[in-house]
């Protein structure tokens, strides 16, 4: 495999899609490559930064108006 | 999906309780409000989306057979108002820029061709980010970049990334929320994760 070849199956990889023999021919070029090994990390680390997106806080406004909206909800029950 | 379990969120929920709400709405605002603008694409619409979706979620609760988990269902639901919420807007505004015609089902390369070789191995690989202190990688600024890079991508793209990358949905309900097979969501998922990592590399270098 070529390291052109290797980045577009990184994906595949991640999500566990590929064969098994797949699979041990791209972790075999990865084994032996500085710059995939370099970019299969960075994907690792992209992930890792947009899990923390999810973590921003809610504005006030908007946190206060779906808790008025969850209070009228509870009080027509 | 599968068996009925039981889930203490959705009890919460049902006895009435405002503090579990509000922090399911802690937890899931971001995303939701984010997949929400996936859609519309305009901030106060995309609010008012999140908000139909929990009160369509709540007014609902007493039929919610927990096949799913919560999570799983409240978001469909949001997927559903959105949708239904740009159909509405679109026959409102002549032209609909939000789904513009995109390459998110391409599987053309999605590394530039000039960082290879002619026999296809790096010539110019990605710079490394080793040397750069954790702190910096995943401090405020970089976010902030990524949240940018996010927003760029085209609508079937960021979907699929905020859904699985963001949210933290399994590959096989991204695909199912979205109504588009496992193939289909892997190869936008990609194309999205590059176009994420290559603004990563430009804005650490």
């Amino acid at each position: 495999m070529t390291c052109r070849q290797v980045v577009e199956l990184m994906t595949d990889y991640l999500e566990g899609a590929l064969s098994a023999v797949d699979r041990a021919r791209f972790e075999q070029h990865i084994a032996g490559c500085d710059g995939c090994t370099a970019y299969l990390a960075q994907l690792r680390m992209a992930r890792k930064i947009m899990g923390k997106l999810a973590d921003e806080p809610v504005p006030a406004g908007v946190e206060k108006e779906l808790l008025e909206a969850f209070r009228s909800w509870r009080s027509t029950r | 999906m599968g068996e009925p379990r039981f889930d203490s969120d959705l009890e919460a929920l049902r006895a009435g309780d405002e503090a579990a709400f509000q922090s399911l709405v802690q937890r899931y605002h971001t995303s939701m409000f984010k997949l929400a603008m996936t859609y519309v694409g305009d901030r106060g619409v995309a609010e008012d989306v999140v908000q139909e979706s929990w009160l369509t979620c709540l007014r609902s609760l007493d039929r919610f057979e927990g096949r799913s988990s919560l999570k799983t269902w409240l978001f469909g639901i949001l997927v559903n108002v959105a949708r239904a919420r740009r159909r509405k807007e679109s026959r409102i505004l002549p032209f609909s820029s939000f789904w513009r015609r995109d390459d998110s089902d391409s599987r053309r390369p999605t590394v530039d061709g000039s960082r290879f070789g002619s026999d296809g191995m790096w010539s110019v690989g990605p710079h490394s980010w080793d040397n750069i202190p954790e702190s910096n990688v995943l401090g405020a600024e970089t976010l902030q970049h990524v949240k940018s890079a996010i927003d760029a991508l085209p609508a079937k793209q960021r979907e699929v990334i905020l859904l699985r990358d963001v949210a933290g949905f399994e590959a096989t309900e991204v695909s199912s929320l979205l109504g588009i097979s496992p193939a289909n969501e892997r190869v936008r998922l990609h194309r999205a994760r590059a176009a994420v990592r290559q603004a990563l590399e430009e804005y650490l270098r």
